[in-house]
Formats: structure tokens, sequence, C-alpha cells
């Protein structure tokens, strides 16, 4: 699983004591703009045979982002695989020096790491609040999770919270 | 189950990447798609802000945690890098426990 938000998520509803499951599906509902950014790419990349199923596994905000600012489709296809390399790398190492360090850790909320997750959250989530919409929906999605908190299972306000977005989007307007 | 559920959830995610590059394009060209997909991170992104600060497992509680989010909010808007919005946040949390 390549995509931040998605292990963040992951983890995070898991960590609050909810199911696998749970986490999976939250994980998966993340990951869904990634096929919107696999199509916005797919014009820009070369996929042919096995290009393809290796291209997938990078396609994530990042490497969207340096991808399409390029204007040659040269200089695209070496900002997707450059930025590919550099942060599949680092994330990765990243990820393994942190998981070795807090086993040597006697006790996380000391160090307040249980308020890193809401802090990493809210950082992923301000660059698409630019515009009133979206604004409106993260204050309601973040009310109506806390509403249904203490009634369902845990990690299952996140689910609820996705299907009443989509019946929202979905909405003939 | 841990492990199973991590290996559909990394299927799913790789699925949806494929998916877009190799499905003709108006399959995920509807106005509909186009408005649902955008919103779904950003709803989904802002519960987990909320259960994650406000709450521990189904109860909802006030703790320092909110500090801390209010601290990262405002390393966000002052376009800090992703790294200090979260070693702020963290490091309010502790700073507060360590006094309170």
């Amino acid at each position: 699983m390549f995509t931040g938000a998605s292990q963040f998520a992951f983890v995070g509803v898991i960590g609050a004591g909810g199911s696998a499951w749970a986490g999976a599906a939250t994980a998966a509902l993340l990951g869904t703009r990634n096929a919107l950014y696999s199509l916005r790419l797919s014009s820009l990349l070369d996929l042919r045979s096995w290009r393809l199923p290796v291209t997938a596994q990078f396609v994530i905000d990042e490497t969207t982002a340096m991808t399409i600012a390029r204007e040659k489709p040269a200089d695209s296809r070496l900002a997707y695989w450059a930025t590919a390399i550099a942060l599949f790398s680092l994330w990765n190492l990243g990820t393994l020096i942190g998981a070795l360090a807090t086993q040597a850790l006697p006790d996380p909320k000391a160090l307040g790491l249980d308020a890193a997750p809401p802090a990493a959250f809210l950082a992923l989530l301000a660059p698409r609040l630019r515009a009133r919409e979206p604004l409106a929906v993260a204050l309601a999605a973040g009310l109506i999770a806390l509403v249904a908190l203490p009634f369902v299972p845990t990690g299952v306000p996140l689910l609820l919270v996705a299907v009443i977005v989509v019946l929202y989007g979905a909405w003939p307007r | 189950m841990i492990w199973a559920a991590l290996l559909v959830a990394s299927a799913a995610c790789y699925a949806l990447k494929l998916a877009g590059l190799s499905l003709p394009q108006r399959i995920l060209e509807g106005p509909r798609v186009q408005r649902i997909i955008p919103l779904l991170p950003v709803a989904l992104l802002a519960a987990l802000v909320a259960t994650q600060t406000f709450a521990t497992g189904r109860h909802l509680v006030l703790d320092v945690r909110a500090a801390a989010l209010a601290v990262a909010a405002v390393a966000v808007l002052l376009r800090a890098p992703f790294l200090l919005v979260v070693v702020a946040g963290a490091a309010t949390a502790a700073l507060l426990r360590l006094v309170l």
C-alpha cells in the first residue's frame, strides 16, 4: 500500500480500537483519488506492456503533481520516475526507522505521539480546503463522525461519513 | 486478521491506480464521479482529524490533543512543511502533559 493517507488511516482506525476491516475499507476509500490521478496520467506516461503494472504502484499525490506540471512528455516521464523513486525509497526507509525506534520507546504518549496522527491528517487535508464547498464538507464530516462515534463500533463513523459524502455528491442538482 | 485486512487494502489501493491507468477514460469521467472522488478524501481526513483528537475509543474526550491540533492548525496556516506540522502537534501534547 504505497499511498500515505491510506496507510495512516489504516493504522489510525486499528490503533483507536476499530476492526482491521473498517481500517481496510477506510484505506481503500482514501485511495479512490489515485484512480482519478491515474486517469490524468495515462496520456502522459509510457504504459506499454510491463510498464503499466509497474507504473501503477507509484501513482500518488506527489508524483501526479510533479508529472502534470511539465510541458513536454519526456519531462513528465522523468518527473514521474524521479519523484517515484525518491519518495518510495525515503518513505519506506522512514517507516522502517520509525518502526524500529518506537519499539525502543517506553511511553509513546509522553512524547505526544498520539497527537501526531491528527496533525498529519490536518496537514494532508488543508491543501484540499481552498474552496467553500470542501471546507463545509470537512466541517460537516468531522461533526457527523463525532456525533456517531459513541453509538457505533470504532472505525464505523468514518465509513458512515464516506456513505454520506457519496450520497451528497451523487445528489442531482 | 490484521495482515489479511492489510493485504486486501493494499490490493484495493493498487487496483484503483491500475484501473485509472488502463480503463477507458469515459468510465471515470461522469460528472458525479468527478464530484464525489475529490470530496471523499476531504470528508474522510476531516473525520479522522475529529475522531483522533476528540475521542478515545468510543468516548468523546477533551484533552491535550485539542491544544495540539490547534497548534498544528496554526502551523498549517503559516504554511509550515508537513513534518514540522506533525512535530509541532506532538511536541505541544508532550509539553502540556509534562506541565499539567
